[in-house]
């Protein structure tokens, strides 16, 4: 298995003639903080919907523990311990925090096809779906509706939610999206705490949240890997300030509104 | 029993509003307390076959409901499976002479095993076109009934008996008939009940809310669609058996689309993804339908101004507004 848990070879998806990632070669290692970033429209997102197998490849290999997962369907790449989360914060609104944790420590059970019995069965879920809220900070919230959080606390559940799977690898898009500076700064704390013991990959636009949290960053423009490296050599690349400062103008911007 | 519930059970709570029996909130267990009472009463101050048609609508608005309130998925083809149950239902007791509780029971089979197949095609899309793919198999379904020789074609199958219940209890009289169609419906509504609040309706409802987010923790979503749609198909057609022994006749107007777009009117008229909402809604229509029968084809306008004035002014339906100006769940 070795060191690398996560690689993509030759990796591309093509839209109708367009092509939103191009030959893609990504080794994540075990165990890190791997960042991936870019200018809007760099395929970031594409390229993480192609790694949760959320669309299909159009080339290329996806190898996920040493194992060939490209053809895989998305809850069963879920299943082998490589969940992501949304760019839109992604709970169940009409249910409560509570449930929301428990849906994903429910997934033990295997499949949850009994309908002829009571939910009080999931009770037993309930303690260790607290501890996960308390870890995030939702403890008080965990009756309320999900839909009735503040945008910074629905990223908070959605994060309680995914560790709940106890995943050895986790995709997190644009945790800090849309956030005020302290929820940035708790969200930041949050990722590392639970990086502990698993592979992170993450998609970012916040350059201050990469520096401060990514072993290695890998940098995409218009599909294509532009380089990679820790955040200082990344950072100094002529290429990368081209890309971001060059085409992009709105990267600042985005930043100051984050 | 709801009101011994009510004080025995402890307040050991896991969600908002702690349950008190069966999974019922505190208020739902009073709706449900009143709705068991107003059940046992008014047989004897309304007409029985009015009441009864009430019950098979509700039941077949309820299963409806299942999908569409606590799933998401919009079927515009429920007709379909209602009146299979209803047809097979009544040519098993006419031709057969198999007795109404397996009468009603083979419905709910048939409505089942009609669901499985077409929910297997239909749950591949989504939205408008689920809707579309749904509605286009219960048209095959209509033009099937129409052809069929089992069927009677235009005419339907009439006269079907009611039969005698466990071979003990001669279901003729209309206020026998009463108890059964109120035990099915009981039956049916707390089963759904049931599976709305069971570990698989936990994965439903997080299907309804999210459904890439309940993929990316595991799920495998299109199998619980598909039960979730042959559970409701199955219920559809017990309503449907139920119905054809209580007028003795089914016909093409229960496979017809407009039977499937009745269910929808009912269902949102009482409140999508509320319990008590498509018994409302039901209990709304058909008395419309009878006490307005007079005006004639007036009837349908004034269904259809009420379904714009619901869609415009109460989009939570009347069980889902009184249960928002109460802030419950019901």
């Amino acid at each position: 298995m070795g060191d690398t848990i996560l690689e993509t070879d030759g990796l591309t998806k093509e839209f109708r003639g367009f092509v939103a990632v191009s030959d893609v070669a990504l080794r994540v290692k075990r165990g890190s903080i791997h960042g991936l970033i870019g200018p809007n429209g760099a395929g970031k997102t594409t390229c993480f919907n192609l790694l949760t197998k959320f669309l299909q490849p159009s080339r290329g290999t996806i190898r996920y523990e040493g194992r060939d997962i490209t053809r895989m369907k998305p809850a069963e790449v879920a299943r082998l311990g490589l969940v992501r989360s949304f760019q839109i914060s992604a709970v169940f609104p009409h249910l409560t925090v509570l449930e929301n944790v428990r849906l994903a420590l429910q997934r033990e059970r295997g499949g949850s096809f009994d309908f002829w019995r009571s939910e009080k069965l999931l009770r037993r879920y309930d303690d260790r779906a607290m501890a996960l809220l308390e870890d995030v900070g939702l403890t008080g919230y965990a009756s309320h509706a999900a839909g009735e959080l503040p945008y910074g606390r629905k990223r908070a559940l959605e994060i309680a939610t995914t560790i709940a799977l106890d995943p050895k690898m986790m995709l997190l898009d644009e945790p800090t999206a849309g956030m005020t500076h302290e929820d940035v700064s708790r969200i930041v704390a949050l990722v590392r705490r639970v990086a502990k013991g698993r592979t992170v990959l993450l998609v970012e636009h916040n350059l201050t949240v990469v520096s401060g949290l990514c072993d290695t960053i890998t940098v995409l423009t218009r599909g294509r890997v532009l380089t990679e490296g820790d955040y200082a050599s990344v950072s100094r690349n002529p290429d990368v300030q081209a890309a971001y400062l060059g085409t992009d103008p709105g990267i600042s911007g985005h930043v100051a509104h984050a | 029993m709801a009101e011994g519930g009510i004080i025995a059970s402890g307040a050991i709570r896991s969600d908002t509003q702690g349950t008190v029996l069966w999974g019922f909130t505190r208020p739902q267990a009073l709706a449900f307390g009143l709705l068991l009472a107003f059940m046992l009463v008014s047989p004897f101050f309304l007409y029985p076959v009015f009441l009864m048609k009430v019950l098979c609508f509700a039941l077949f608005a309820s299963a409806f409901n299942l999908l569409i309130g606590y799933v998401g998925l919009l079927s515009f083809g429920h007709a379909a499976y209602f009146g299979m149950g209803a047809y097979v239902s009544g040519y098993a007791a006419k031709a057969w002479g198999v007795p109404p509780e397996f009468c009603i029971i083979l419905g709910g089979l048939v409505g089942a095993a009609l669901g499985l197949p077409f929910g297997w095609l239909a749950i591949r899309r989504a939205g408008i076109y689920f809707a579309m793919i749904t509605l286009a198999l219960a048209q095959m379904v209509y033009f099937f009934c129409l052809q069929a020789p089992f069927t009677g074609g235009e005419d339907g199958i009439q006269a079907i008996p009611r039969g005698v219940l466990f071979g003990v209890f001669d279901l003729s009289a209309d206020i026998a008939m009463y108890w059964l169609v109120a035990a099915v419906f009981l039956a049916g509504f707390l089963l759904i009940h049931r599976i709305v609040h069971s570990p698989f309706g936990q994965v439903m409802k997080a299907i309804r809310d999210n459904e890439p987010r309940a993929t990316s923790l595991g799920y495998r979503t299109d199998d619980y669609k598909l039960m979730a749609f042959v559970l409701s198909a199955g219920l559809a057609g017990v309503a449907g058996g139920t119905k054809a022994l209580v007028f003795n006749i089914a016909t093409l107007t229960d496979v017809h689309w407009s039977m499937s777009g009745e269910v929808v009117l009912m269902s949102l008229v009482g409140g999508l993804g509320t319990i008590f909402g498509p018994l409302a809604g039901a209990a709304v229509i058909i008395t419309m339908q009878n006490y307005l029968a007079e005006y004639g084809s007036w009837v349908t306008v004034i269904q259809g101004i009420i379904f714009v004035a619901c869609v415009l002014a109460f989009r939570r339906g009347v069980v889902g507004e009184i249960a928002k100006a109460l802030k419950v769940k019901l």
